[in-house]
């Protein structure tokens, strides 16, 4: 056999210039041919370390064997044995801190590890060009039971697929007016394609789930209304809310949160206004607040719809900086500047409402806090204006409580977020689960799905035992 | 994706530039609690504009929506007739207006506003307040669901700028009348930002207590984009969860007025545009 190549099998990119001015995918993906000389760097572990550290398990070395033979189909049936949204976690989970970070080739000096998620990737979106799902056939046996999803994220759409492979009928109650979530609203379509988002989301529907968009739970439809109707329920409304700094200046006009740029930008299409209603600012000097995905796709954005000048101001330094690497090394090629050990503490008005710079001080690291990392403390005398006419707080959100306040009786934990076994999924109140971001905080994809996964044969059980045990009086 | 059919099923012009719509949403319609509203988009391609459910009925699962003709997306919605459909509509949003029987209430309603008080009126007056109502705008063609709250009021008046009907003058003048004849136990406004603001003032210099309704730029209207952040007592509210109802002394007006024009030159163009289309399609 040809030696193993060091580095991973190069991918097509769009060049940084071009893609500049287009919201088009950035990495174009392997082609077979591709994949199969990636597939051959893989040395097929016994004790594969990679399977233990993807947070729903996929059998890694399978799926990847199966593409070295050439056998797309079974590659994509392993895959979708684990997943239900192979296309889209192989394209925005974190890999270099899950499967690719323990991967013993990558262990081995000078080499890189595989690239699982380019290859995952590969395999769904094969799938998703090459399966009929129109074919899939939904049992005609009588359903087991019925089951709410409210949100339709990835921790909602992943409950409602598995509950309809177990011959659940499942409706997803949706708030905005298309489903996905922040796969939807949030990461953009240059990191992750709308159209792959909607295939993967029929692929679910043809599994026999119902989505229904437009429904606000505990607005348009109650808990107490879904509890009577549905013999269980699962809660994955994400952790939409957005926070500000709440320095002074935050009303002025062309304060944005990360959310709402994010929102109109994605599922709003205002980065074609006027083809599209909804307005956003043509913005020439853009400031972004925050080091993790979020901040990096908003200022990616920003560079997309014409801005000259994108910087992102991080407290921390680039070892501590939570987005993606790959993002990262993207963004740099972009041309986004970067302020590292910086922190804004004032938001200049112009005179008219409007922004016209950001007053910011110099960071040094000081001693590690309780969770080792070293906090970053301001330094004296070191404020400097950076001039903008945007800025952009993508310093994390907080949960929403449109559903939260109107089911009191739901506890939550300290942080406001529900408090649910991550083991099962189960709340404190019996026969509603709970998972994704809006236990976790903001997490991820995969441990959105993963949670989804959990709940869904935690429902199934709870399902199965009420049916057993003969119905006595209400309690 | 299931997507219920958002059908209009009765369309009447109110003036030169307001409609009143009738619309199906039958869920919306068993919601529905007076000061809240709703989000619609009309197609595919269309923006997400939030307005006041002027009037529910359960059993026809119909809901009112009141509107005045100012941008692109209020002017296509003018275009639709009876039986079309709007593409998506989410409601009902924002916190219900506290209806209770407070004694002797003052609502003021300006131009558009009026549709929103039209709902407070009502369900105060069924709550069994005694009602004072105040309808202002610019001229008498502009005065909108004047015989609806005149049903809920025990007393109407009526302000016009320009006295073709009713009272010559503004509505806080109205209000100034009413509070030095009578006990006024609690108050409301909504109109055009400017009018709320006066109205605060003048409630104000009485200890009248008043509520406004605030009408910020807003996308999702569920609390996940913070677009609609008002500042209200000196901290961050969200209008579409938190609001829209708040109480006027505690609303910081120079921002909130502010930071309604924040898209004007975008809006402008894409009215501009959109007239210009329908020109070259009129022929
Ligand atoms: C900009 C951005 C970039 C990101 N990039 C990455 C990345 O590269 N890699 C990665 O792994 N993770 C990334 N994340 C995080 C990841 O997207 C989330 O962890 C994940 O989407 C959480 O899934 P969820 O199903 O819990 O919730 P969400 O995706 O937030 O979905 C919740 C859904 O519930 C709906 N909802 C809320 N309230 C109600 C209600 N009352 N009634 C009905 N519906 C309701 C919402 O409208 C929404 O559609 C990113 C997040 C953001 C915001
Ligand atoms: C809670 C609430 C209830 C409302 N109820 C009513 C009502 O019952 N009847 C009525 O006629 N109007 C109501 N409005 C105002 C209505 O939403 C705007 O007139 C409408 O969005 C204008 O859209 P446009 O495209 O026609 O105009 P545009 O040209 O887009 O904008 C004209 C002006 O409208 C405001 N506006 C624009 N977009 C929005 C938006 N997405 N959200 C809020 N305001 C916006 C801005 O001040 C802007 O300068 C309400 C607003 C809010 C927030
Ligand atoms: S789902 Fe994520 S962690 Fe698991 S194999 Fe795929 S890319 Fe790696
Ligand atoms: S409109 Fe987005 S939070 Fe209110």
């Amino acid at each position: 056999m040809a030696r193993r190549s060091r580095t991973k099998t190069p991918i097509a990119e769009q060049k940084p210039k071009v893609r500049n001015s287009n919201f088009n995918e950035v990495c174009l993906g392997y082609t077979i041919e591709e994949g199969q000389a990636e597939a051959i760097r893989c040395l097929q572990c016994k004790d594969a370390p990679c399977i233990k550290s993807c947070p729903v398990m996929i059998d890694i070395p399978g799926f990847i064997l199966a593409i070295k033979e050439g056998n797309m189909q079974e590659a994509a049936e392993i895959l979708s044995s684990y997943t239900n949204l192979p296309a889209i976690c192989g394209r925005v989970c974190p890999q270099e801190k899950q499967c690719e970070q323990v991967c013993k080739l990558g262990m081995a000096k000078n080499f890189e590890p595989v690239a699982i998620g380019k290859l995952e990737r590969l395999v769904a979106d094969w799938a998703l060009e090459n399966q009929d799902f129109s074919k899939l056939s939904q049992s005609d046996q009588p359903k087991i039971g019925r089951v709410a999803v409210i949100g339709s994220g990835p921790s909602g759409l992943t409950v409602a697929g598995d509950l309809a492979k177990l011959n659940y009928e499942v409706i997803v109650y949706e708030a905005l007016h298309d489903s996905g979530g922040v796969l939807t609203y949030g990461i953009p379509e240059f990191r992750l394609p709308k159209r792959i988002v909607k295939k993967e989301i029929e692929s679910i529907k043809a599994l026999g789930v119902t989505i229904e968009t437009n429904v606000v739970v505990g607005k348009t439809i109650t808990m107490d209304e879904l509890r009577s109707e549905f013999d269980a329920c699962y809660i994955s409304v994400g952790a939409g809310a957005p926070n500000f700094m709440g320095i002074s200046g935050t009303a002025l006009n062309g304060v944005y949160s990360s959310s709402e740029y994010l929102t109109r930008i994605n599922l709003m299409h205002s980065y074609e206004f006027p083809k599209y209603d909804t307005p956003i600012k043509r913005s020439q000097q853009v400031v972004v607040i925050g080091g993790g995905n979020v901040a990096m796709d908003a200022a990616r954005c920003a560079k997309r719809l014409g801005a000259e000048h994108v910087s992102i101001v991080y407290r921390r330094s680039l070892e501590e900086l939570p987005a993606r690497i790959e993002e990262y090394h993207h963004s740099v090629e972009e041309g986004i500047e970067y302020h590292w050990l910086t922190n804004p503490i004032e938001y200049i008005d112009n005179g008219n409402g409007d922004l016209s710079g950001v007053k910011c001080i110099k960071m040094e690291l000081g001693e590690s806090d309780e969770s080792g990392r070293r906090s970053p403390v301001p330094i004296k005398n070191s404020e400097f204006i950076i001039e903008a006419d945007t800025v952009i707080e993508a310093i994390g959100q907080g949960s929403n409580k449109v559903l939260l306040s109107t089911f009191p009786e739901l506890k939550l934990t300290k942080w406001g977020y529900i408090e649910a076994d991550p083991k099962t999924g189960e709340t404190s109140i019996p026969g509603v689960f709970a998972g994704g971001d809006i236990v976790t905080g903001a997490a991820t994809v995969i441990l959105a799905m993963g949670a989804g996964k959990v709940a869904a044969v935690q429902i199934d059980n709870y399902v199965q035992e009420k049916m057993k045990t003969p119905v006595t009086t209400k309690v | 994706m299931v997507r219920p059919m958002y059908k209009i099923t009765k369309r009447t012009q109110l003036s030169q530039n307001e409609y009143d719509f009738l619309i199906e949403a039958p869920r919306i319609a068993t919601k529905a609690q007076p000061g809240q509203f709703i989000i619609l988009r009309i197609n595919d391609s269309g923006e997400r504009i939030p307005l006041t459910i002027a009037e529910s009925s359960a059993t026809k699962g119909t809901i009112r929506l009141v509107f005045q003709v100012i941008g692109k997306t209020t002017a296509e919605l003018a275009q639709l007739n009876v039986g079309e459909f709007i593409l998506d509509l989410t409601g009902p949003l924002g916190m219900p207006t506290e209806i209770k029987d407070y004694g002797t209430v003052l609502i003021v309603g300006g131009g558009v506003g009026i549709a929103a008080i039209f709902p407070i009126v009502k369900g105060l007056k069924n709550a069994g307040n005694r009602v004072i109502t105040i309808l202002g705008a610019k001229t008498a063609e502009l005065v909108i669901l004047a015989k609806e709250c005149q049903e809920y009021s025990d007393e109407l008046i009526i302000t016009t700028d320009d006295g073709s009907l009713g009272m010559k003058g503004l509505v806080t003048e109205a209000m100034e009348q009413v509070i030095a004849r009578e006990p006024i136990n609690y108050s409301w406004a909504i109109g055009p930002s400017i009018m709320m603001k006066f109205c605060t003032e003048t409630a104000s210099n009485y200890d009248l207590p008043i509520n406004v309704s605030l009408n910020p730029i807003m996308i999702d209207g569920t609390g996940m984009c913070g677009g609609c952040r008002v500042t209200i007592d000196g901290n961050i509210k969200f209008a579409c969860v938190d609001g829209p109802e708040f109480k006027g002394t505690q609303v910081n007006w120079d921002e909130f007025i502010s930071r309604m024009k924040q898209y004007t030159d975008e809006e402008d163009a894409c009215l501009a545009d959109y007239q210009k289309a329908q020109v070259i399609h009129n022929g």
